[in-house]
């Protein structure tokens, strides 16, 4: 269990978390936390409740038992309006993007900004800003039915951290996706993270990705992503972004570590995701 | 089989509520904002100006038919000339609003549905839940709001067209006058009429837009359940129409039995 000092300073507490459908119980009791600007990586096969975890985690589901705590709020016993509130300090990025197909790519980065009634000379360079963080910006008066797999990734990051939210959320980024574009939105989340310290929560089948956020990191002043300097005994150096991953099996928290526990272990199911 | 009928019974009964529920708060979100009135102008556009070509000329010809069909009877007795008088009493009062909601049904109902469907089954609307929007007032107010302002218009047009239409037909399958027809026709309707004719519209308007957007939020299954829904959408919203018509029509003879 989580100690009470850890409690107040984590930024996403999941207490003893269920959810299920008619079809039966998919979490059945989940509990972990996650700590400024960590990066957490779910780790599991399809149908673990990955996505559900991240969708509780946004607001967007309730869970039938347990408590979520996400920037200090109780988000699982918020009404629906408050809810409203809450979720626009969340960045969520959808599985195959969710973009607005009627609007384009601009006005889809440009939409909560709209929303929020800020005036059209503050949103445009916001806007830019974040297409050109994604490397998109010609794409502005584009459709996302005009765009590749990839740059519909891309505009859906650009998107999320148009408003700045302090956590985002991202569901599959990789999912579907060549391995060379995979890279690039691996690149881009952990630039997002380096440069504005945003903590993240990232579900995915992929190890690799989250091998990739736990050995790189972007050096905004190199403009690169270097290797992250071990000290020697226990990995991450102080003072570096740190990512843990959970993996669930059975709608329970089958293991939680670092990256190297999974790689040593001799565990059949967690060597699963190391082919 | 006792038990799949009772199972049966009790979606059918969470089917109503939610639709009620999600009707009613289509309407309650006008107390308070966010208001997107520019969505709404919007859908006043496709709803309203897009069906103007179908309603018009449908309206048209409905109108030359009634006088056609009732022209021949009327031929019997010699009395050609209350042809205007029975094309403007039903068309304003009955076959223009019911014939323009289910036509604009068949429009709108379905494209309503298959939009929203669409959007859910590419997690278009949990993204806007996720950036803080609530679907219900972006999505389903102005829908229902543009229904209701322009089922009556709509109707309006339809009307006058259907007597246009029956105008021509008189002129030129029963020889009957121009003037006449149209003089007749107007003089045969009271302002109870005219009441009852813009009345159904407003409800019309609201049913159709509201199936519309609860069948294409509540979409199960992929693009074969937007497929679904779409057809399910047009066949539920026409039926509610038609059943809508006989309560209304009731209410709009008793109100005008009292009020006029």
């Amino acid at each position: 269990m989580p100690s009470p000092e850890n409690e107040t300073s984590a930024v996403v507490t999941f207490a003893n978390v269920r959810i299920g459908f008619d079809e039966g119980e998919i979490l059945r009791g989940v509990s972990f936390q996650v700590m400024p600007r960590e990066t957490l990586v779910l780790l599991g096969e399809t149908g673990t409740g990955k996505t559900l975890t991240l969708k509780m985690a946004a607001g967007l589901l309730r869970p039938t038992q347990g408590s979520i705590a996400v920037l200090g709020q109780e988000v699982s016993s918020m009404d629906e309006r408050e809810l409203l509130t809450y979720r626009r300090q969340v960045g969520f990025v959808f599985q195959e993007g969710a973009l607005f197909d009627s609007l384009t790519v601009w006005e889809n980065v440009a939409y909560r900004l709209r929303e929020d009634g800020l005036e059209d000379e503050e949103i445009e360079p916001r806007v830019a800003e974040a297409l050109q963080f994604v490397e998109l910006e010609h794409t502005g008066e584009m459709l996302p039915s005009e765009l590749s797999g990839g740059m519909r990734r891309r505009v859906s990051i650009a998107r999320a951290l148009a408003s700045r939210p302090p956590i985002v959320l991202y569901d599959s980024p990789t999912a579907g996706l060549d391995p060379v574009t995979a890279q690039t939105i691996i690149t881009l989340i952990l630039r997002l993270r380096d440069v504005f310290g945003v903590t993240a929560m990232l579900a995915t089948h992929r190890l690799q990705d989250g091998f990739a956020l736990a050995k790189f990191r972007f050096d905004p002043d190199a403009k690169r992503v270097v290797r992250i300097p071990e000290n020697g005994n226990n990995g991450i150096a102080p003072g570096e972004p740190t990512t843990r991953f959970l993996v669930y099996r059975d709608g329970r928290v089958y293991f939680e570590g670092q990256p190297e526990e999974i790689r040593e272990s001799k565990d059949a199911y967690l060597q699963r995701f190391l082919v | 089989m006792g038990a799949v009928l009772a199972d049966a019974f009790k979606q059918l009964l969470a089917n109503i509520q939610a639709y009620s529920e999600m009707a009613g708060r289509s309407l309650a979100n006008l107390a308070t904002g966010p208001r997107y009135f520019q969505d709404m102008l919007d859908q006043m556009d496709d709803i309203g100006v897009g069906s103007l070509p179908i309603v018009l000329m449908s309206g048209f010809f409905i109108g030359a038919v009634m006088v056609l069909q009732t022209g021949s009877q009327f031929t019997r007795f010699g009395q050609t000339a209350l042809t205007g008088d029975i094309v403007a009493l039903a068309l304003v009062r009955e076959l223009g609003p019911t014939l323009t909601g289910i036509l604009v049904a068949g429009r709108c109902s379905s494209g309503i549905a298959s939009e929203l469907g669409s959007m859910v089954v590419t997690e278009q609307v949990d993204a806007m839940r996720a950036m803080g929007t609530d679907p219900s007032r972006k999505l389903i107010t102005p829908r229902v709001l543009a229904g209701i302002l322009m089922l009556p218009l709509l109707t309006a047009l339809n009307d006058f067209m259907g007597l246009l239409g029956g105008c021509v037909a008189s002129v030129f399958s029963l020889r009957l006058n121009a003037v006449q027809f149209w003089t007749r026709a107007i003089n045969a309707l009271d302002f109870a009429d005219v009441m009852q004719g813009m009345m159904k519209p407003l409800v019309y308007g609201f049913i159709l837009a509201t199936v519309g957007c609860y069948r294409g939020l509540t979409v199960r299954g992929g693009t074969q359940g937007v497929g679904r829904a779409t057809t399910q959408a047009v066949v539920v919203a026409s039926v509610m129409i038609i059943a809508a018509d006989v309560f209304l029509t009731k209410l709009a003879l008793y109100l005008g039995d009292k009020l006029f």
